[in-house]
């Protein structure tokens, strides 16, 4: 944390050059050096693949009827854009995220306002809270599946009667927005926690000298300070809620209308084995994750974090 | 602590609650996944969170399948290879952006950044026919090269801001008092460098350790499938066995190195994961 604190507005006078004068030739050279491979690497394995993606999306290429490859331009948009399964897949990958992401943000502020205020075990609080955040994704989803399933789990068990919650669609997306969000809002908590440590104890006294209760003190005082904290980590975690998969994969595979996109894509790839269409889709993604990206940018105002870093130093 | 000075028995007390409600609701889960791995065959049925009969058979089982224990092999060999690389290539360049002027800096630092808030489903399709392209479908360095291009943006962000701290001038003076710019390095940065270097290597171990959606969708057999992947298709040792119980027990084992992580290293883990984030 102490690192969000210090850096931001710490443009110290020092500019720090390399000990020996080489030269402005010699470091821009071994920063070049330096940063190639990253970019490299960065590059090739997406700006490459997004491209040829968009070029395939442009194709009719299905692996199973290879004779019938050839260029269609915009028909697998037309194709996917009028099909009702691409429809409701976006819509409930957009109530997933929307939904998780809300719930995530609330707890998540608790959980940042207890890590950083506890009286007792702050350190067993953190260790704790990072559990969900380093587990694999797919074993808490079979957690919750089995804990779910009847007979076998507790919560089924004890909760849900006779039924069985993954058979139907509102139970099972309850059930995958409560695996999301046992998963993700630890990292939530974390990020805000950061923002949390930038909100300055004089200023909390001072409000509470003048008589702002405990919520006035919340909402008036440190979320103000917090927005650029919050506006990112929500940003991040939306973007990452949309690009839903193993939880889903795990708990109902997609049945009963719970399927993302992102399961769509994988689907139409491995049980299709239609590039084109699979394609298309990827390409609608990335459109879709770049307004998201621009909406919260632009609109909202974050702070693209690392945008403002660099240059000076 | 913090506000409100006092710190009352009361006050204790009420905090003491609120940890238990984290705790419960944090452990749960994976207490349960624990819970079933260790249970019988007859018992699994009995929907009872603690075990009535305890059995380490599950472990003996997986243990026995080549399926899991290749894919052990593969999740561990792949995580490790990507870390390695992900963490030295990031070094360089986060060096670069935290100490070195040069034309393309807020470039790289962009590239990163979309990158970081990539779709990465939008990748699988493309991937998957160029790496059939390449045969590099199904092989480790298929999984590897994704791994490290997603993993370069965390590491590049952790890894400059964990630079930016490091007080340089302390080179400059072990020069002055005669040590050579290898002895610099060595005796004074290096030490310096490791803690933030570390921290970065578990973060991106467990983001590859994490990973599923690549893992199933550039993967078609043991030769490079992961245990997250594995687990997707675990049948259990015959097919008419209910595998449930075997699931549990290879989810109990992936779990173990992130429990160990958290464990030992859980203050550098969140330190590193809020200076990367919220830098800026």
């Amino acid at each position: 944390m102490s690192h969000a604190v210090t850096e931001a507005p710490a443009e110290t006078p020092k500019k720090a050059k390399p000990a020996l004068s080489e030269g402005k030739k010699a470091e821009r050279r071994l920063g070049l050096w330096l940063c190639a491979p990253a970019a490299i690497v960065m590059i090739a394995v997406t700006g490459y693949p997004i491209l040829y993606s968009i070029w395939l999306s442009l194709q009719r290429y299905d692996l199973r009827f290879p004779a019938q490859h050839e260029f269609i331009w915009f028909s697998n948009y037309a194709a996917v854009l009028s099909n009702s399964y691409w429809w409701t897949a976006f819509g409930t990958t957009m109530f997933l995220t929307v939904v998780s992401v809300a719930i995530e943000f609330v707890l998540g502020m608790v959980l940042a306002l207890i890590m950083h205020r506890t009286l007792v075990g702050r350190g067993l609080i953190r260790t704790v809270a990072l559990i969900p955040y380093g587990i694999v994704t797919v074993v808490a989803a079979f957690s919750w599946y089995y804990a779910w399933t009847p007979k076998y789990g507790y919560l089924a068990n004890a909760l849900a009667g006779s039924g069985a919650p993954l058979t139907d669609r509102w139970p099972s997306l309850f059930v995958i927005i409560l695996a999301e969000v046992w998963k993700t809002t630890p990292f939530m908590a974390l990020l805000l926690m950061a923002g949390l440590a930038l909100v300055p104890e004089d200023l909390l006294k001072a409000a509470a000298m003048d008589g702002a209760n405990a919520w006035q003190r919340f909402t008036k005082v440190m979320i103000p300070v917090m927005k650029p904290a919050i506006l990112v980590a929500l940003l991040f975690r939306t973007l990452d809620a949309f690009r839903i998969f193993d939880n889903i994969f795990v708990l109902t595979n997609g049945a009963q209308d719970t399927s993302s996109v992102s399961m769509q894509t994988y689907n139409n790839l491995v049980k299709g084995l239609n590039l084109g269409i699979g394609s298309t889709m990827s390409v609608l993604i990335f459109i879709t994750v770049a307004i998201i990206a621009f909406v919260f940018i632009k609109v909202f105002g974050t702070a693209a974090p690392g945008s403002d870093t660099g240059g000076k130093r | 602590m913090v506000m409100g000075g006092v710190a009352t028995t009361g006050r204790k007390v009420r905090w003491g609650l609120v940890d238990i409600l984290v705790l419960v609701f944090a452990l749960v889960p994976v207490l349960w996944v624990v819970s079933l791995s260790f249970k019988t065959k007859d018992t699994l049925t009995d929907g009872s969170f603690i075990p009535v009969q305890w059995t380490w058979q599950n472990y003996a089982d997986i243990f026995q399948t080549s399926e899991f224990v290749l894919a052990l092999i593969n999740s561990i060999g792949i995580a490790i290879i990507s870390t390695v690389i992900a963490v030295v290539v990031g070094t360089m360049a986060a060096y670069a952006i935290a100490r070195l002027d040069f034309p393309g800096k807020q470039f790289l630092v962009g590239i990163s950044l979309l990158i970081a808030m990539f779709p990465q489903v939008s990748l699988v399709t493309p991937l998957f026919n160029i790496e059939r392209s390449l045969s590099l479908f199904d092989t480790w360095p298929g999984l590897i090269l994704p791994y490290i291009t997603f993993a370069l943006p965390l590491s590049i962000y952790t890894l400059s801001a964990f630079f930016r701290e490091i007080p340089w001038e302390l080179e400059k003076a072990a020069k002055m008092d005669g040590a050579t710019p290898a002895q610099a390095f060595r005796k004074v940065i290096a030490p310096l460098a490791a803690p933030g270097v570390f921290t970065t290597a578990i973060l991106v171990f467990i983001f590859c350790w994490n990973d599923f959606l690549f893992a199933i969708s550039l993967t078609s057999t043991t030769a490079s499938r992961t245990v997250p992947a594995a687990l997707s298709f675990f049948t259990g040792s015959s097919q008419f066995e209910d595998p449930t119980g075997q699931v549990c027990a290879a989810a109990v084992v992936i779990t173990i190195p992130i429990i160990l992580f958290v464990l030992f290293f859980q203050r550098r883990i969140v330190a590193g994961l809020t200076s990367g984030a919220v830098k800026g």
